[in-house]
């Protein structure tokens, strides 16, 4: 760094400015900064204290966007107590509002009062990824036609390359049945499923769509994400689901969207 | 490469005919096609969202997240079928528009 060079300079103390400012914004314990005065240039607290509550009211409202269905579970009280919580101790660290919220669902696992719903930091799990989905690059999917044209002993080292907005979540809770529930317009009937549910997210349009896969489809396409080739993606998760319906699994991902294209020895990417 | 829990290759491929002939029906024709759907399937239409409903659910910080306080809210749109939009007949009279609309502003 050259302290000599003038905007370098400015950019040092607008940042150290910053740092200063924002430490006490959120933290309403501590005074107002003393170099913000009132207009008769005594203390500013009264003033501070206003922006103050309005810097966390509208990140309160930005994870309340976000989720939704985490909202709906636990009424509006419940919710805006636990983000003003979670605001104060882990504040934004980009501009971009739609960008808040991934350490939310890390939060609310070990929010004391959260307890009584230990499948509630999964359902947001999913919600802060179906966000990302939706902001995914657009990226056509793969066609039926791309797989179909690979000849069959070329099948085995052939690999899966994701689309953008593909994300798979695991839960130890039927976290799908209780997402799908809190996200559509209808009450909420009793939800009977009790069995842990993975959630596949995928974007093939403009619409992100939430799919529960069973267990062994989702250690495929786990693997297939991951670059393992088709053939040992297809033997792991046979060696560890010997019933697993590999077609119908096949079928699945290949509808939902979840990847964009197929490479052969993860050489050329054919898209 | 590892070889790990090996498939044969007549398994492996009669399970991808067997999923892609499944899939005949349901999959899109050709990249292309899907690429066109998704640029050209569907127009942003005006004037048509129910309150709370309009598209755009891009989240805190934008400026349209499901915000439209009145049905059919002139200046909020929703995705529809490609050349459905300025068609579509509404409650008393209104129809859709590919531009913002005056009517049905809040206050």
């Amino acid at each position: 760094m050259r302290p000599s060079d003038p905007a370098i300079a400015v950019e040092c103390e607008a940042a150290a400015y910053a740092a200063h400012f924002a430490g006490r914004l959120l933290d309403p314990a501590r005074p107002a900064p003393p170099d913000v005065a009132a207009p008769g240039g005594g203390a500013a607290e009264r003033r501070f204290g206003i922006y103050r509550n309005n810097v966390t009211v509208s990140l309160i409202e930005a994870l309340a966007a976000v989720f939704p269905a985490t909202l709906r579970i636990t009424g509006p009280d419940f919710f805006r107590a636990m983000a003003r919580f979670h605001v104060r101790a882990t504040p934004p660290t980009s501009p971009l509002l739609f960008e808040y919220g991934r350490d939310f669902p890390a939060f609310i696992e070990t929010y004391r009062h959260a307890r009584s719903m230990p499948w509630l930091a999964d359902v947001a799990r999913i919600e802060r990824a179906w966000l990302d989905a939706y902001h995914a690059a657009d990226a056509a999917v793969l066609a039926s036609e791309t797989l179909a044209a690979v000849p069959p002993d070329a099948l085995a080292a052939t690999r899966f390359i994701a689309h953008p907005a593909t994300r798979l979540l695991a839960s130890d809770y039927p976290a799908f049945s209780i997402f799908s529930a809190n996200r559509q317009e209808a009450p909420v009937g009793r939800i009977t499923a009790t069995e842990p549910e993975w959630t596949l997210l995928t974007r093939p349009h403009l619409e992100v769509e939430a799919r529960k896969v069973a267990p062994d489809a989702a250690m495929m396409i786990a693997a297939l994400m991951h670059g393992v080739p088709l053939g040992s993606a297809a033997g792991d998760t046979l060696a560890a689901f010997p019933d697993f319906d590999l077609s119908a699994a096949i079928a699945g991902f290949i509808e939902a969207g979840a990847f964009r294209g197929i490479s052969k020895n993860g050489a050329d990417d054919e898209t | 490469m590892t070889t790990r829990s090996a498939v044969s290759t007549a398994v492996l491929a009669g399970a991808v005919a067997s999923a892609l002939s499944s899939l005949a029906f349901a999959s899109p024709l050709s990249e292309a096609d899907v690429k066109a759907a998704m640029d050209a399937g569907k127009e942003k239409c005006f004037g048509v969202a129910l309150k709370g409903q309009n598209d755009c659910a891009a989240g805190p910080g934008t400026t349209c997240q499901g915000t439209s306080t009145v049905d059919y809210q002139g200046n909020a749109w929703k995705f529809v079928d490609g050349g459905t939009c300025a068609t579509m007949q509404l409650p008393d009279g209104r129809k859709g528009s590919m531009e913002p609309l005056d009517r049905d502003i809040p206050a």
